[in-house]
């Protein structure tokens, strides 16, 4: 697939400043951090989520939990695809019962990813309350979900793509709306 | 580029990559054993068609387990209610499976070579669990992924196997995936059942009949059972066989002291194994039937999953999707 | 009146192999010689080819009666006239066993009426083939056997063989047996080696040929009769066979293409290379080709056992044991053995014709007065060989698929064309 980039979304300077925002409004709106937990989910939800526990404990002082979801198990297009993806473990050490869960992505886009990593979630325990956190929400909802904490919103049409890029994983940070060339 | 499971008959026919992925795909259904609720929907709508012609409690109920975590729905076929006994031909029973439908095949039967006669004749994957005295798959990986969780490694090992080789597929499968991977095999039982051609089977492999030198410098020692429905050939007194190839603790002694041991199971206690041994530190059963449930749901997943081999691939369209 | 013109002629019996002609007249060889001149007749232009006397197989199975499934003797013999041969020799395991006369008038009259080859009937030692009592030996002589086996099995009582081979050395007939020790066979279904290990087959070890070689040997020592060693495929049982001949004994024995072509390594999990004996070890092949060169080996016999596809097509361990072959059976000596340059040409058609007669007590030559059975071969003549195109009623074959060089390109017997190769089909 080849693709052409449109325009620069967010530099790793904006990247950082939107997780600063974050951090903080995850804190407030959560009355109280005793049972909050971050739960990245993979792949690049992951750096994210981490990035924001980092974050708060240095502004607050409060050791967040978080984990990792891998959610290949549960994706709902298993069926279509003719190679079954390649499936990796959860890494989550604290129980899930009754804990106030912020989930952590990079792009919300159809929501089936969201809808996966709540499956995923509720295999492992009952959260008291699960929160969508997100770098960028694109717009196009395929299913009824929300992000409670977003980044930045904006209007994409369907031939686009957002690319996040992060420095844990791809080598470079920003984020950046590509076009697809058929 | 690794090649993609269509059906796993043997380890014989999987490279050293397609086991090390198998066995790394294998870790998060480890994981998943763990989890409160272990149903997933992951092959919901997909069919598993169990077709055990020999008697087998607990592989089927390990494949069984397996399909229905995985959300599959499984068919049972054994041999002591199906037409197989009635002296419907394997040609009709396959036939018979076709006309159903599964996704998948997962059989066990007592001739050499029937999980590859299905296969031939089918456009189904098949996963062997058992065909006479050739070949169980899935019984090898689950013991490689038990030793290379304790010792961290499967390369260069010395693994010692007891019992009676010649009629034991679980040793072929055992030989055929350590040979693989560079380990010095010994094999030791009773000469009759340990015929000087097993040598030829791999790279490094030796018949050793004393038991006391089979075991020195061992690190994995694999015990296998004494059969009673695949008899031995001759059959030998249990006394006779306790003296000269029981594992006990005294002869445990004489492996490396950080050596595992493994059973197939089910286990005979006081016959080829020490009842001690067998509930020891060293003993690493339990684990085997963990791995045994995690082994055959990632083989599950990558086999029945997905769409027909020959049908388009999807573009990817959705990148970003959770990737 | 029938000329065969412009060929090569060769036949063992004289030694010759020059450019003859051949003149059939009725049912008999009226003339051999150089350039002759008929006015009115039929010619047959064999240039480029080989004339050779009528190709005998020594040991094949018809399946009638009783197995029509698999085989009947028209289907049979129209396949064996295909493959070169002008007569062939049917084992007696039908169902009746061949073991009293009125079956053996049976085969005989239904052949007179269907068959496109000769057909000469081996009878059974043995009453039912059981290995009990002795069978109407004289009576089926009487009738048209030509020799006696209990093929399928051995004759295991070493007490019985000794009684059949003294009946049968006063009858002056060959005493054919199926060599196999039952105990070390023991369900086995290949030979015995690294590769049953690695299929994990139950494997058969040679010595269960040998030893019942041996014993035969000796047997035939202690009464003086003809014996002839079936199907061998041992080294074993070869070396028995070869100190048997040393010491002046009657003792003659045939292999077939199977085992001097493939051998224990090719076996895989498919039903076409399951036959009895299995196919062995490299050493014995080797072994085997070696006697067929050096005349240990008096002749090269098909074996062709035709299992109607239903039957093989099961587990490995299931199936019956067996495999077709009058049809490749030229080609492989061709390939394997004479193309190879293990023996000459000469030798090969020795082996499938005065080689195979002596076991009979027969003669196989190309004179003025001999029957009219000729075969006449192409040892260049490129080919594929196709189970489905076969006369025979079963497909089960190693070789389907084959391309060779070399083969049968006219089958006479009697004066009678009963296999032409079609010009269409030499492509």
């Amino acid at each position: 697939m080849r693709v052409v980039e449109k325009r620069q979304l967010l530099s790793a300077e904006e990247i950082g400043r939107t997780l600063q925002r974050l951090a903080h409004e995850i804190v407030e709106k959560s009355g109280g951090t005793k049972d909050l937990a971050l739960i990245g989910v993979r792949r690049r939800g992951v750096p994210l989520s981490q990035r924001l526990a980092s974050i708060i404990r240095t502004s607050s002082s409060v050791n967040v939990p978080v984990g990792t979801l891998d959610i290949t198990l549960y994706r709902d297009d298993l069926s279509t695809v003719a190679h079954q993806p390649v499936v990796q473990s959860n890494e989550i050490e604290f129980p899930v019962d009754d804990r106030d869960i912020v989930l952590v992505d990079d792009v919300l886009y159809t929501g089936r990813t969201v809808r996966a990593a709540m499956n995923g979630l509720f295999d492992l325990g009952r959260p008291r309350r699960i929160r969508l956190c997100v770098l960028i929400d694109r717009g196009h909802r395929e299913l009824p979900v929300e992000a409670t904490f977003v980044g930045s919103t904006i209007q994409t049409s369907d031939t686009e793509i957002v690319e996040v890029r992060l420095q844990e994983i791809d080598g470079e940070e920003r984020v950046m709306l590509v076009d697809r060339i058929s | 580029m690794l090649q993609r499971l269509e059906h796993v008959l043997g380890i014989e026919n999987l490279t050293r990559e397609q086991i090390t992925f198998i066995l790394d795909q294998s870790k998060p259904f480890q994981e998943f054993q763990r989890h409160p609720l272990k149903k997933l929907a992951t092959l919901r709508g997909k069919t598993v068609a169990l077709a055990f012609f020999e008697p087998s409690t607990r592989t089927r109920i390990s494949f069984a387990t397996a399909a229905a975590r995985l959300g599959a729905d499984t068919m049972n076929l054994q041999a002591e209610s199906s037409s197989l006994k009635k002296g419907e031909s394997l040609l009709d029973t396959v036939r018979t499976l076709e006309a159903m439908r599964p996704d998948g095949i997962v059989i066990r039967h007592s001739s050499s070579g029937a999980p590859h006669f299905v296969a031939e004749r089918l456009e189904v994957p098949v996963l062997n669990a058992g065909d006479g005295t050739h070949e169980h798959p899935t019984q090898a990986l689950l013991d490689a992924l038990t030793i290379r969780d304790r010792k961290g490694k499967l390369e260069g090992l010395n693994v010692a196997i007891l019992g009676d080789i010649l009629h034991s597929r679980v040793a072929r499968s055992d030989i055929q995936l350590f040979g693989k991977f560079g380990a010095r095999i010994t094999l030791c039982g009773p000469a009759m059942w340990v015929p000087r051609e097993l040598e030829s089977l791999g790279p490094n492999i030796r018949r050793e009949p004393r038991i006391e030198r089979a075991l020195d410098e061992a690190d994995v020692i694999i015990v296998l059972r004494v059969q009673t429905e695949r008899m031995h050939e001759p059959a030998l007194a249990a006394e006779e066989f306790i003296l000269g190839y029981q594992l006990t603790s005294e002869r445990l002694r004489l492996a490396r002291p950080e050596a595992l041991v493994l059973h197939p199971g089910p286990m005979i206690r006081g016959l080829e194994i020490d009842p001690v041994v067998a509930d020891g530190a060293q003993s690493c059963v339990l684990e085997q039937v963990t791995n045994g449930l995690a082994v055959r749901m990632a083989l599950l997943y990558h086999l029945v999953g997905g769409a027909p081999v020959d049908a388009p691939h999807p573009a990817k369209e959705r990148s970003n999707a959770a990737d | 009146m029938l000329l065969i013109k412009n060929g090569r002629v060769l036949d063992p019996s004289s030694r010759t192999d020059a450019a003859l002609d051949m003149l059939l007249d009725g049912e008999r060889i009226a003339q051999v010689g150089a350039n002759i001149a008929a006015e009115g007749v039929e010619i047959f232009d064999a240039k480029g080819l080989i004339v050779a006397p009528g190709f005998i197989d020594l040991h094949c199975h018809l399946r009638e009666p009783g197995q029509e499934m698999s085989e009947t003797i028209e289907t049979g013999t129209r396949a064996a006239a295909r493959g070169g041969f002008t007569a062939v020799c049917c084992m007696p395991n039908t169902l009746p066993v061949n073991d009293n006369a009125s079956v053996t008038r049976g085969i005989v009259e239904r052949a007179a009426a269907v068959a496109s080859v000769r057909v000469w009937p081996i009878g059974a030692a043995s009453v039912g083939s059981k290995g009990e009592a002795l069978a109407e030996i004289a009576a089926m002589k009487d009738a048209g056997i030509v020799g006696v086996s209990d093929d399928g099995r051995p004759v295991a009582s070493a007490r019985l063989m000794r009684q059949v081979m003294d009946y049968c050395r006063a009858l002056d007939l060959p005493v054919i047996d199926h060599c196999e020790d039952a105990s070390l066979f023991a369900g086995g279904v290949m030979r015995e080696g690294p590769t049953s290990m690695r299929l994990g087959l139950k494997g058969i070890p040679a010595e269960s040929e040998s030893i019942c070689a041996g014993r035969d040997v000796e047997i035939a020592g202690l009464t003086g009769a003809r014996l002839h060693i079936a199907h061998m495929s041992s080294l074993g049982a070869l070396e028995y066979v070869r100190h048997a001949k040393k010491s002046g004994l009657h003792v003659t024995c045939e292999v077939t293409p199977h085992h001097f072509t493939l051998t224990d390594e090719d076996v895989r999990y498919d039903t076409n290379y399951k036959m009895n004996p299995p196919l062995a070890s490299r050493a014995d092949r080797d072994a085997l080709i070696q006697g067929l060169a050096d005349g240990s080996v008096d002749s090269i016999a098909t074996d062709h056992a035709p299992h109607h596809p239903g039957s093989k097509d099961v587990e490995f361990d299931r199936a019956p044991f067996g495999i077709t072959g009058f049809e490749t059976a030229l080609a492989l000596g061709l390939s394997g053995l004479v193309h190879a340059g293990k023996i000459s040409l000469m030798r090969m058609v020795e082996l499938f014709t005065s080689g195979p007669a002596r076991v009979l007590g027969k003669e196989r030559k190309l004179a003025a007065g001999e029957p009219a059975d000729v075969t006449i071969f192409s040892t260049e003549q490129a080919w594929t060989f196709r189970a489905a195109d076969s006369p025979s009623k079963s497909r089960n074959t190693p070789f389907d698929g084959r391309s060779f060089r070399g083969a049968a390109m006219a089958t006479i017997v009697g004066g009678r064309i009963v296999y032409r190769r079609e010009a269409a089909a030499r492509a």
